[in-house]
């Protein structure tokens, strides 16, 4: 993590946040199956806090509805994530941020990918492999001050 | 596929947990089990069920990640994400802890006694591997530091047989290492997994070395001896597994007895592979023979076989379960 308070990225762009998923019939329907879709995905990660600025990473575009993919019925979730600047030390921390928030939302039978976005960080191959090593995230889990930044990212902002 | 895996029984063993590795002791009558609620718990069979014998809580602060039974079946080492190994005494039906191994900067991730059991070795996510020496009295002694990886270690293993050891790593490569001059050295590096290598396996007679990756494949790797009559270790990649498994392999087994060869994916599945006997050594063929594509809720992290009776398969999974699997080769 970078120390100081000098931020990396000073002035970020800024986008626009997505309405509310509009409720249809069928979803109200306890009848119908109604498996997990790439928008529901996309509402559990998209108010996650970005570690350095009071921005969700959907404000800051670091998390886009069509970089998420789902499929219920292989139990498969693959996230792409943007991170704002190609040396954005803050990257792991962000797809950690987006991996915790999956594992602890979704049934276990996923299996949940976090990936850079291809091409948008200068240590793309290096932040992929950690985040897809379990052994290392679950160690990551136990170091407390980790998990407390990790939760920061994670806890929800009054808006 | 001629074979096929019978599930016997599935166990709860660290619930609300995972179940990072299961161990037999070298007589097959107990099963040691550790995971990330910080706890070992061993096993043995009451009629046709595998019950709880004891539960070793106390030894670490955090994740249990493997255990390793002395060849005498005396002694259980655990290594911890804390950054010791524990050595258990095992006093009739329980175990006392008798020393905790410390050096280490960071998680410990595997532990492996050589076959002699005067030495242990341990590794870690601080890219080294430790050479450790038993006396008489019980005393342990670091005798070497290998620093030949360049990330993470994640496997140690010991020859059947030799004092060889080899290990595993995040930096793609498998490194063999012999005693010279009372050091440790490194004297082959395996090179061809295109990612982290998860574990390895070497088979009976100690003549070939299986290996698991992120890169989904098994490598085979055979020792063969240089023509130049330098003493250097030569180990060339005779056969790679590829097509097989959906997801990052986690861990493989030989067994000992039948040469059947097993593998824990993160897919779900356990897979077990026989070499065909009429393929030329130098090119071995391996056969899918039995595969449970759902053989755990989870990812299944560990394969086991039992060292005295064939075909009798240990699996556990991040669910926190293990279950013990019959396999036959005809059916």
């Amino acid at each position: 993590m970078s120390g100081g308070t000098r931020l990396e990225n000073a002035n970020p762009l800024i986008f626009q946040r997505s309405g509310e998923r509009v409720l249809t019939s069928t979803d109200e329907d306890e009848d119908v199956a109604d498996p997990i879709d790439d928008r529901e995905i996309f509402d559990l990660i998209r108010s996650i806090n970005d570690p350095e600025h009071p921005l969700s990473l959907e404000e800051l575009n670091v998390v886009e509805q069509v970089r998420v993919n789902v499929n219920d019925e292989e139990s498969t979730v693959s996230v792409e994530f943007t991170p704002t600047i190609p040396h954005c030390s803050m990257a792991t921390l962000i797809g950690l941020s987006i991996k915790v928030k999956l594992l602890r939302s979704l049934p276990d039978r996923f299996k949940i990918d976090v990936h850079i976005t291809p091409g948008t960080h200068a240590s793309e191959d290096a932040v992929n492999k950690q985040l897809a090593d379990k052994e290392r995230v679950a160690a990551a889990l136990e170091n407390s001050q980790l998990l407390e930044v990790v939760n920061q990212c994670l806890s929800t902002r009054t808006m | 596929m001629k074979g096929a895996l019978e599930l016997l029984q599935r166990v709860s063993a660290h619930p609300d947990a995972r179940c990072w590795y299961v161990a037999w002791n070298p007589a097959g009558t107990l099963l040691a089990s550790c995971g990330g609620d910080r706890a070992v718990r061993v096993w043995g069979k009451e009629g046709d069920s595998w019950e709880c014998k004891c539960v070793l809580a106390d030894g670490h602060q955090r994740t249990v990640r493997k255990v390793a039974w002395s060849p005498c079946g005396k002694y259980l080492a655990s290594a911890s994400f804390d950054a010791t190994t524990c050595i258990w005494k095992k006093t009739n039906d329980d175990f006392e802890s008798l020393t905790v191994l410390e050096g280490h900067e960071n998680e410990v991730k595997c532990v492996a006694w050589a076959p002699s059991g005067n030495l242990l070795a341990t590794c870690s996510r601080d890219k080294s591997v430790w050479i450790w020496e038993v006396d008489e009295e019980d005393e342990y002694e670091c005798v070497s530091v290998v620093n030949s990886h360049t990330q993470d270690v994640k496997h140690v293993v010991w020859h059947p047989t030799q004092e060889l050891l080899a290990s595993a790593s995040y930096d793609n490569k498998v490194c063999i290492y012999k005693e010279e001059d009372d050091d440790w050295e490194c004297r082959a590096t395996l090179e061809g997994h295109e990612s982290t290598v998860w574990s390895l396996a070497f088979d009976p007679e100690g003549r070939r070395l299986a290996s698991c990756s992120d890169d989904r494949t098994v490598k085979i790797w055979k020792e063969s001896t240089p023509g130049d009559g330098s003493s250097d270790e030569s180990w060339k990649c005779v056969c790679t597994l590829s097509g097989f498994h959906g997801r990052t392999v986690y861990d493989v087994a030989w067994c000992r007895l039948t040469g059947a060869l097993a593998t824990a994916c993160g897919d779900d599945g356990v897979r077990v592979f026989r070499e065909d006997p009429t393929a030329d050594p130098e090119q071995p063929i391996f056969n899918m023979s039995a595969h449970v594509p759902k053989a755990h809720s989870q990812d299944v992290n560990c394969v086991s076989w039992n060292p005295k009776e064939a075909g009798l398969l240990a699996t556990c999974s991040d669910n926190g379960e293990f279950a013990v699997w019959k396999y036959n080769s005809d059916s």
